[in-house]
């Protein structure tokens, strides 16, 4: 049956309270961590073959190899707890949860790292989440894994909760870091990246939630164990935020290995699809990635099974595959129009744009307007090509990859459903009233059974 | 000390731009090796500017393609990169012009900057010296395929030096950094995000702190203008002196440029480089405090040194054509060692201008009709002949109306 | 109104403060400008940020600009209890349209108004992830998730005793 690494302990009643998460083994990761070198607990990481779970799964003790280490000069691990692309709510559930996991291994990585001072920040939004932390941070200082000498170690490590107040772009780490200093959360040019020159113009490292979570069980059963579970460079466990209409929405932890099949279908996951309908198409891993009609989702273009990890995921590039990203699952039936959904992003894109770069500035704001008008019976085939063109001039030209995720959808949505948005061109009235429903995407499994 | 200098000769680096192979100092940007090369090999820049520190990466109209990272790591870097903030390596290869996605990708950046643009040119007092427009001649489309409502913003007045015309800002940045870096304390800043994002001081406080003049400079459209010339005059009926003089303070080099007509100075402004950037001047920017801006308007009050060096894309230079003489460097030596592929003459092909008709002789501006003879020739002169000019008349009329 | 934080706040900001390295006090701006919007009428004024200026020696300038940019500042007078209701796909495919829909009939007033008698506002948001939970929004420091009519309208109710009992 399924490993679970992280949420193993999540229904333990009172696992939110330091005594009840130590009682079930906490910290013991962090006892052992301070047994041995920072080298070591990176060398750890590495051969655990994790990936960063903040979206762009970035081998995770690469990256921290990178962090330069200039002698008399402060280093900074700040968690990224921003949590704000669409479909993504799994970093909450785990902070909410098990807020303790998320500090213990904060303290191993800052101590890996040599962070004497570490953040966590945290969407403005999640401010119960917020006093949450806090209060474990609290409890973390009281119990003698904070504050001055830890465990005898020679290591002194504060934690803080830095809040944010609403803005999508401070979970681009140079965004979130110019947030932290108190300042607007325009992404900096890059070079030079956070490993160099950082917070506070410090050798900075920013991981996600459930990135420095799995640190935990990877001190704990090692990093070649942890490399066991899961499949090729897919390893340990990612969690999973399943959205949109499924019979059973929430977190799952899965190991790689399952197929996206079954993720959706078996009852140990969503459950199927909710209310006897059938599945129209599905974002993989958050509103960025390229959605993809059913066909395509559950089996690649070569017809093979696609597996719920980083490689089948995106098995067939952009043309006929899509991305892991952050792991958000969004469920789209048949009653469901894309073009309506795919509008509803790209105005979230213009809402969410910081405004530095022309390209994402003014083209998000023309990608809204097309597709307002297209959802709303107003669009011309052109506008379609229109649509293309924009996109195509927004991708990779910007300062952020902000500008690449307003441009991926709307390109997924016309690559797989162009048909749907000629459709909406061609009876105006009619998709203000009905959806052009499931056409030739149609679901394999529930169309036969 | 004798070592570093040795280093210093030693370490310079190799890096060739549109297959032109130049020498620069390490650490050395993309877009300044590049204009060392000079000519169209040099990218456009809107929002760079070498005096400001952290200016440059935004509008990303310098975006260049790097088809070989270094000698050391030759592989190529797969997005484009914005010249400006990329540094040179030894043995980096980079396109500009000759590459066909980096000239796709300024078209697009054009037309990004131009589709909330309000294009009120006509009455605009940055025309004829405006980098977007320059940019939109040499990179941009004809026509628009923007239907929708441009943006507008509500005037703000900051008072009665500097006019701030929010509607043409291109979001640059550059101004802050000269507030930051120039004048004693900023009181402007950028409001709001995304496509809403302004320049402003919230409060409507006049900027008036010594220095801030240098953001009308560096501004690269017309949002902001100086208010003591406002309308007053076309910069291309002004004529460019350098002048100086002894100024108090000692921030100010008292170097500046005087824009004249006859014995009356018009405005004045820090002298440019070739970039339209601020000269340096005894190794220091040249930046200019507000009094010699703004209060002194005298001739007596400033020494003339004489005409001002033009850029060669300004339209200020449309003056000098008159009674010129042909240049005596060749082509080459114009385009900066770029051997152009094809020279014609396009008047003798082509489709619209009548080549009977000599434009600059006539004592007139062209209007549609000089066009629609050669373009129609059996088709008559238009059925009245005065409604082209009622036409045009009418036109200049609307947008001359004041905003 | 008088726009001070009380003895007990200003302890509150100084220990803020202390979590960042000195003279880095601006990166208590946020947590700051939160404080204030909760304590001085639910919206940032001028005067209110001018305050938060002085008390983290920034140039006021430096606070406009940031309270523009994120979005749970409120830089124009907001009611006493403000909807913010996730509208962005996710939200919208479990049939957040209704709720809007619903509440603009219920309080009769239209996306970014406030009610007459200044006790509610409704605004519409993007993703605050909670999109397992949907539809839902944000109300104060809280979301209230899986909203139906009924949901909503115990909702109001609550908000409406609530602000009884507090004049
Ligand atoms: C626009 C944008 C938004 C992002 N939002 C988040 C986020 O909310 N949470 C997160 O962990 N990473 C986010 N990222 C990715 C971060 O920039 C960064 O890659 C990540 O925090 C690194 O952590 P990891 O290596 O542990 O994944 C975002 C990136 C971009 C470009
Ligand atoms: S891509 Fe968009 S969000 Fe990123 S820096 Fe540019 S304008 Fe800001
Ligand atoms: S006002 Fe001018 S200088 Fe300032 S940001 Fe706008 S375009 Fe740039
Ligand atoms: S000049 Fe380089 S990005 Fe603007
Ligand atoms: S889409 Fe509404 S909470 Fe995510």
């Amino acid at each position: 049956m399924s490993v679970k690494l992280l949420l193993e302990k999540a229904h333990v009643e009172g696992i939110k309270s330091y005594e009840v998460y130590r009682r079930e083994g906490g910290y013991r990761a962090a006892e052992k961590a301070f047994k041995l070198t920072p080298a070591e607990i990176t060398e750890e990481v590495k051969k655990s073959g994790l990936r960063g779970r903040g979206g762009a799964g970035f081998p995770t003790g690469l990256k921290w190899s990178f962090l330069a280490k200039p002698e008399g000069v402060p280093r900074y691990l700040v968690c990224n707890a921003d949590e704000s692309e669409p479909g993504t709510f799994k970093d909450r559930y785990l902070m909410e949860f098990i807020p303790h996991i998320l500090i213990e291994g904060m303290i191993i990585s800052s101590f890996a790292l040599g962070s004497n001072r570490s953040y966590i920040y945290i969407r403005g939004e999640y401010a119960w989440v917020a006093d949450i932390l806090e209060t474990a941070i609290g409890e973390a200082r009281a119990n003698g894994w904070l504050g001055k000498n830890i465990q005898n170690s020679g290591f002194d490590c504060e934690m803080y909760v830095h809040r944010g107040a609403g803005a999508y772009i401070c979970g681009e780490e140079t965004a979130l870091l110019e947030s932290l200093e108190g300042k607007r959360g325009n992404p900096r040019i890059k070079p030079p990246f956070p490993a160099v020159k950082g917070l506070y113009g410090c050798p900075t490292v920013v991981n996600n939630v459930e990135t420095l979570a799995a640190v935990v069980p990877i001190i704990n059963i090692t990093g070649e164990e942890y490399a066991k579970i899961g499949v090729g460079r897919s390893t340990g466990t990612k969690l999973i935020s399943a959205c949109g209409n499924i019979k059973k929405p929430g977190i799952y932890e899965i190991d790689m290995t399952i197929s996206v099949e079954e993720f959706i279908y078996s009852d140990e996951y969503c459950g199927g699809i909710a209310n006897g309908k059938r599945l129209k198409a599905c974002i993989p891993g958050g509103s960025s990635v390229p959605i993809l009609p059913a066909n395509l989702l559950l089996k690649t273009a070569k017809g093979e099974t696609r597996y719920m990890n980083y490689e089948s995921l995106s098995d067939g590039g952009f043309a006929t595959g899509s991305m892991m990203g952050s792991g958000g699952f969004i469920v789209l039936d048949e009653d469901q129009c894309v073009v309506k959904h795919t509008y509803t992003l790209s105005r979230f894109y213009w809402h969410e744009s910081c405004g530095q770069c022309s390209p994402c500035r003014e083209g998000t704001g023309w990608l809204e307007k097309i597709m307002r008008n297209m959802e709303n019976g107003k669009g011309t085939m052109s506008d379609i090509d229109l649509l293309w063109d924009v996109q195509r001039r927004i991708e990779g030209n910007t300062i952020c990859p902000l500008g690449d995720a307003a441009a991926w959808p709307v390109a997924a949505a016309i690559r797989h459903f162009r048909d749907e948005f000629e459709w909406h061109v061609l009876n105006p009235e009619k998709c203000l009233t009905e959806n052009y429903g499931l056409a030739h995407y149609a679901d394999p499994i529930q169309v036969t059974t | 000390m004798a070592d570093e200098i040795k280093k210093d000769t030693a370490a310079k680096v190799k890096v060739t731009i549109d297959g032109i192979t130049t020498e620069v100092a390490p650490g050395t940007s993309i877009i300044e090796a590049a204009r060392q090369i000079g000519g169209a090999v040099a990218p456009p820049a809107m929002c760079y500017y070498k005096s400001l520190e952290g200016s440059g990466g935004r509008c990303r109209t310098c975006l260049v393609e790097v088809t070989q990272g270094s000698a050391a790591n030759p592989r190529p870097i797969p997005k484009l990169v914005a010249s400006c903030r990329t540094s040179v390596e030894e043995g980096m290869v980079v396109k500009n012009i000759t590459s066909e996605r980096v000239l796709d990708a300024r078209d697009g950046v054009v037309e990004f900057l131009l589709i909330n643009h309000p294009l009120d040119c006509p009455i605009c007092d940055q025309a004829g010296e405006c980098d977007l427009q320059d940019l939109s001649y040499s990179h941009g489309n004809e026509g628009t395929r923007y239907k929708f409502v441009r943006r507008t913003f509500i005037l703000e007045d900051i008072g009665p030096y500097i006019k701030l015309h929010m509607t043409r800002c291109i979001l640059c940045y550059r101004c802050i950094h000269v507030a930051d870096q120039i004048t004693e304390k900023r009181i402007h800043g950028v409001m709001d995000r995304g496509d809403r994002a302004f320049i402003s001081t919230y409060i409507s406080r006049a900027i008036d702190n010594d220095f801030s003049g240098n953001m009308i400079d560096v501004c690269p459209v017309g949002a902001l203008t100086d208010r003591t010339f406002r309308f007053k005059n076309r910069v291309w009926f002004t004529k460019p002196v350098y002048v100086h003089r002894d100024c108090e303070n000692p921030k100010c080099c008292g170097k500046a440029t005087a824009w004249m007509r006859g014995d009356e100075i018009f405005r004045v402004t820090t002298r440019d480089n070739e970039w339209g950037e601020v000269q340096i001047i005894d190794g220091e920017p040249a930046w200019i405090c507000n009094t010699c801006r703004f209060e002194k308007k005298q001739v007596s009050d400033w020494v003339i040194e004489g005409p001002a060096t033009v850029r060669k894309i300004s339209v200020v230079n449309v003056n000098k054509y008159r009674n010129t003489i042909k240049p005596k460097e060749t082509l080459m030596d114009v385009m900066g060692g770029l051997k152009p592929n094809l020279l014609m003459n396009i008047r003798s092909v082509s489709e619209v201008n009548d080549p009977d008709i000599k434009l600059s002789e006539l004592n007139r501006p062209a209007i549609a009709r000089d066009f629609d003879i050669a373009n129609d020739i059996d088709n008559k002169i238009p059925e009245n002949p005065g409604n082209a000019e009622k036409y045009n008349s009418e036109l200049l009329k609307s947008s001359t109306k004041e905003n | 109104m008088k726009v001070e934080f009380t003895a007990e706040q200003l302890k509150e900001i100084d220990k803020v403060i202390e979590r960042y390295p000195e003279g880095r006090q601006k990166s208590a701006l946020l947590h700051v400008l939160h404080m204030a919007q909760d304590s001085f009428g639910g919206w940032l004024s001028v005067p209110v940020m001018d305050y938060v200026a002085s008390l983290l020696k920034l140039e006021p300038v430096e606070v406009y600009e940031v309270a523009s940019f994120y979005s749970m500042y409120h830089i124009k007078p907001v009611g006493k209890y403000v909807f913010e209701v996730c509208h962005t796909g996710p939200c919208m495919i479990n049939g957040c349209d209704n709720i809007i829909n619903y509440i603009k009939q219920k309080l009769n007033i239209d996306v970014g108004e406030t009610t007459e008698d200044g006790l509610f506002t409704l605004k519409t948001v993007e993703c605050l992830g909670a999109c397992g939970y949907a539809p839902m929004m944000q109300l104060g420091d809280h979301y209230k998730e899986h909203l139906t009519p009924q949901r909503v309208d115990e909702i109001i109710e609550t908000c409406r005793k609530e602000a009884a009992m507090a004049s």
